[in-house]
């Protein structure tokens, strides 16, 4: 099972900060492993934001995306004690949602 | 291996194509600020938060009454004041062998499964997820160790002794390579660790998260690595010498910040 991501989500001057770390292993498919074997890939490749079940974010992912990505951004709006939820989708379509209260 | 050699051809290659690159052109301090941000030991300091209050072990309990020097359960500035001598057992132990004696009395789970373990596996890695939850309670607090204990006095010799001491295929002792200022490997300063600042810099900034393996390393773990890099023997997970070697740069650093967990390369 995914582990939980750790968000964080702040409100100043009528902008929302969002930053996420995920816990991914983001597999690319092309590295091998001790025996030569190649690691299969394993990647995020979906990411959404929704403030308030409105959505916010839509992003695809991919292999160039590092071993637990962390991920910044703003949109207007949002106020504190607003949700903000962020769900993860991957190529094994293993998935994973958190939310957390803006702060 | 042929990865390492493949490392020291770049290097070469990199020194004649651009000679003599200044320290400060890297810019340390703004590569440190952008890594810092969303530092991914945050994940694992989760999941150390999450397994210090899950019951486990042999005896179903959590270590929720796991005194790490302050008390019974408390974390908070814990991590600042070790290695320390405990009463308990007489000895002086650094986070690692203290939570480690904590999971063997508290949870019964068997000291050795860790020591004869590997790193980042089984409850090798649960112990490095629990340093994180740990230091990061002392985040920014000032490295405050008590060396007045004899067994501390005795321990910070030996780790002198130890850092100071050359062997090895290559005869190279710690010093070799830290005990001169403004050096570098690739995109890491290496700390002058005879020195109070550079002790604090050593010890006050691991355990880190790595960017460039995407591993989180207690300061067991970096300890390890340099006595391979020392081209010396492996070092016994938890025993006297590392903690030693603890004590001294802790000791060493006493009274400055600590960053913690640190992010590095
Ligand atoms: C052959 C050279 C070499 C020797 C010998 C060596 N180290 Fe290191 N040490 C390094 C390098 C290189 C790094 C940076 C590691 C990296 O980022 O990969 C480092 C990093 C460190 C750090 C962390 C510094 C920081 O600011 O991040 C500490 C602490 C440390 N070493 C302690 C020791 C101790 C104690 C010994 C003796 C047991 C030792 N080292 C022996 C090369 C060495």
């Amino acid at each position: 099972m995914a582990s939980p991501m750790r968000i964080r989500a702040a409100a100043k001057d009528g902008v929302t900060e969002v930053r996420v770390l995920m816990a991914h292993v983001m597999e690319t498919g092309q590295r091998k492993d001790s025996s030569g074997a190649l690691i299969p890939a394993h990647f995020i490749t979906e990411l959404s934001a929704r403030h308030n079940d409105k959505l916010v974010l839509s992003a695809q992912f991919g292999p160039s995306v590092s071993t637990n990505p962390y991920l910044a951004f703003k949109f207007n709006g949002g106020a504190k004690g607003d949700k903000l939820a962020v769900t993860w989708v991957d190529n094994k379509g293993d998935t994973r949602s958190d939310e957390v209260q803006i702060a | 291996m042929r990865k390492q050699f493949k490392a020291v051809a770049l290097s070469l290659a990199l020194a004649f194509a651009a000679p003599a690159f200044a320290q400060d052109e890297l810019n340390f301090d703004a590569y440190r600020e952008m890594l810092a941000d969303g530092n991914p030991a945050e994940l694992y300091e989760m999941e150390g938060e999450e397994l210090w209050r899950t019951a486990r072990g042999p005896k179903n309990a959590t270590l929720e009454q796991c005194d790490l020097g302050l008390g019974a359960g408390v974390v908070p500035g814990a991590a600042a004041q070790l290695p320390r001598h405990f009463a308990d057992t007489d000895r002086v132990q650094d986070l690692e062998s203290r939570l480690m004696y904590c999971m063997e009395t508290l949870q019964g789970i068997p000291s050795e499964q860790i020591i004869k373990g590997k790193f980042l596996k089984d409850e090798r890695a649960k112990l490095a997820a629990l340093v994180a939850y740990v230091v990061t309670h002392s985040n920014g607090e000032k490295i405050a160790i008590d060396l007045s204990h004899p067994k501390m006095k005795e321990m910070y010799a030996l780790g002198e002794k130890a850092f100071y001491y050359r062997t090895g295929a290559m005869d190279f002792a710690c010093s070799s390579c830290h005990s001169q200022d403004g050096k570098r490997i690739r995109a890491t300063q290496l700390p002058n660790i005879t020195k109070p600042e550079g002790a604090a810099a050593g010890w006050g900034s691991w355990p880190a998260y790595r960017v460039s393996n995407s591993q989180f390393w207690t300061m067991q773990h970096r300890l390890w690595d340099c006595f391979r890099q020392q081209r010396t023997a492996e070092p016994i997970f938890a025993s006297d010498v590392t903690i030693a070697l603890s004590v001294f740069m802790a000791g060493k650093g006493n009274g400055a910040e600590a960053v913690w967990p640190g992010v590095k390369r």
